[in-house]
């Protein structure tokens, strides 16, 4: 069970959320070529350690959140609201 | 297999009379500072691969190397189920090979592994489930795989506990019935190929940590280890949850997540259930251990991670569908619950073959399946080793994949169904 801070809802459980996961800069789709366009889609870092991650409050303020979550531990630190231009 | 004594029923007689302890099934070796081939990862994956790289093409010169002990990963987590009713062809043609290779593995590693073949029930409760069961159905029966779908009715005989009434949420309609399916003790799995592939001239090294791969010019040159250096042109990547890590170190990113699976045991019963209970709806799959212990597994976790800490939303969510499908077992308790990391692929597809750089192979992206496929697995990833290039099983599977977009279509079987 995770416990996220939520800055708008306070303290929720984690099943309140969905996870997005880490985030990635769009390419763009005037420019790219599909190997990169797929590398994109498909490619993860998927790291051991501190992650920086986005995650949606889906059952509560359906507000967009950065937070830092250790992979391996699943502590949680630094949780953001993100302005909704960028949802 | 000269040094390693055969085992039979007169040696298991006479070693319980001498009242001796068993010996070491695999011996302790020191790591040489070179070999041919060396495997990362001591799961079912790396050792059938070293095993069947020493039986089918006589190369022993391999060095398996395991951060932990052999079978702490998935291989010791998962929840023992062998099936091969996928979905698209190239999926159930893989696994059919696989569960040929089970059936003939007590014999051939001469090590009991405990293949129950019980039959294996997928339950379909809506109408579009019961479709694609009809469609894996056909799939299978193309690929000479005993499959089929039967009615509520059938159900009932095989499994009487289940609700096949129309009460539940999510009543039982109909069902995939895969007869070749069943259970299987995976530490004897991993246990066996560890013994025979020893037994061959490779070496096992547990708490042996790969730190870093060598690469120079584009080609492996060797590993370092937390004992030491290891001089080598072949790495294989068997490591399933880390597989992104350690490719990682040889500058090869994946397509790959980690997400942790939970599963349960209850306390051992009486036997009253035969075959394996699989409903995707219900994310849950049920048997019963030759112990009497009904073992439950889940889907994936909702996030990525590398913790294998269970939670308490899985037990609650588990309780309510198993009690869904069998109400009966209401006042069971559960004994113990634990997590393993899946390395989960965008198609839930495997990646097995080469990579960027040379010398560096992978066999990982299993995701919640990994322990069905070790066999032929092993065996198709010694054979690309030998001949160089991946064979026909393994085409589909590569990496490259993911970069013409030809992705293979596995979800519909995969994603819950074990």
């Amino acid at each position: 069970m995770l416990l996220i801070i939520c800055p708008n809802c306070g303290p929720r459980n984690s099943d309140e959320f969905t996870f997005q996961g880490e985030p990635r800069p769009r390419p763009d789709v005037d420019t790219t070529d599909p190997a990169e366009w797929r590398r994109y889609q498909y490619i993860r870092s998927n790291e051991a350690g501190w992650v920086v991650e986005r995650w949606f409050h889906v059952s509560g303020c359906r507000r967009f959140l950065m937070l830092e979550r250790h992979t391996v531990s699943n502590e949680i630190r630094d949780v953001e609201l993100v302005g909704e231009e960028q949802a | 297999m000269s040094k390693t004594p055969r085992f039979s029923a007169w040696k298991l007689f006479r070693q319980g009379m001498s009242r001796t302890p068993w010996p070491r099934v695999w011996e302790h070796h020191d790591l040489r500072p070179s070999y041919d081939v060396v495997i990362v990862g001591g799961g079912v994956h790396g050792l059938a691969t070293a095993y069947y790289l020493a039986r089918n093409h006589g190369i022993i010169d391999v060095a398996v190397l395991e951060k932990s002990y052999i079978g702490s990963g998935g291989s010791g987590r998962n929840t023992a189920i062998v099936r091969s009713n996928y979905l698209t062809p190239e999926g159930s043609r893989f696994y059919d090979r696989s569960v040929k290779l089970y059936e003939g593995l007590s014999e051939d590693l001469n090590f009991n592994v405990m293949f129950e073949q019980r039959g294996h029930l997928t339950l379909a409760h809506s109408d579009a489930s019961l479709r694609t069961m009809r469609w894996r159905a056909e799939v299978n029966k193309l690929e000479g795989i005993d499959s089929s779908v039967i009615s509520p009715q059938a159900i009932k005989e095989l499994a009487p506990y289940l609700d096949v009434t129309d009460h539940p949420r999510y009543p039982i309609l109909g069902a995939l019935w895969h007869p070749p399916g069943g259970i299987i003790r995976h530490d004897a799995v991993v246990w066996g190929y560890a013994r025979a592939a020893n037994a061959m001239g490779a070496h096992i090294h547990q708490e042996t940590e790969v730190t870093g791969i060598d690469v120079d010019d584009g080609k492996v040159t060797g590993v370092q280890t937390s004992r030491g250096p290891v001089a080598t042109r072949t790495v294989i990547n068997c490591t399933a949850g880390w597989a992104s890590l350690v490719s990682a170190m040889a500058g090869v990113r994946l397509p790959i997540t980690t997400r942790p699976l939970q599963a349960a045991v209850t306390e051992p019963v009486k036997q009253f259930l035969h075959p394996v209970i699989v409903s995707g709806s219900l994310h849950t799959y049920v048997s019963q251990t030759a112990r009497g212990e009904l073992v439950f597994g889940a889907s994936v976790d909702p996030f990525a991670s590398y913790s294998t800490r269970g939670s308490l939303e899985f037990t609650t969510g588990l309780a309510t569908h198993v009690l869904e499908l069998m109400p009966a077992l209401a006042n069971m308790r559960l004994l113990r619950q634990w997590a393993g990391l899946c390395d989960m692929t965008p198609d839930f597809g495997p990646i097995i073959g080469p990579t960027p750089v040379d010398g560096f192979f992978v066999d990982v992206g299993w995701g919640t399946y990994g322990f069905k496929a070790g066999p032929v697995a092993g065996e198709a990833v010694a054979d690309m080793i030998a001949n160089g290039r991946p064979g026909e099983l393994i085409a589909p599977f590569g990496l490259d994949r993911f970069e013409s977009g030809n992705l293979t279509a596995e979800k519909g079987a995969a994603a819950v169904g074990h």
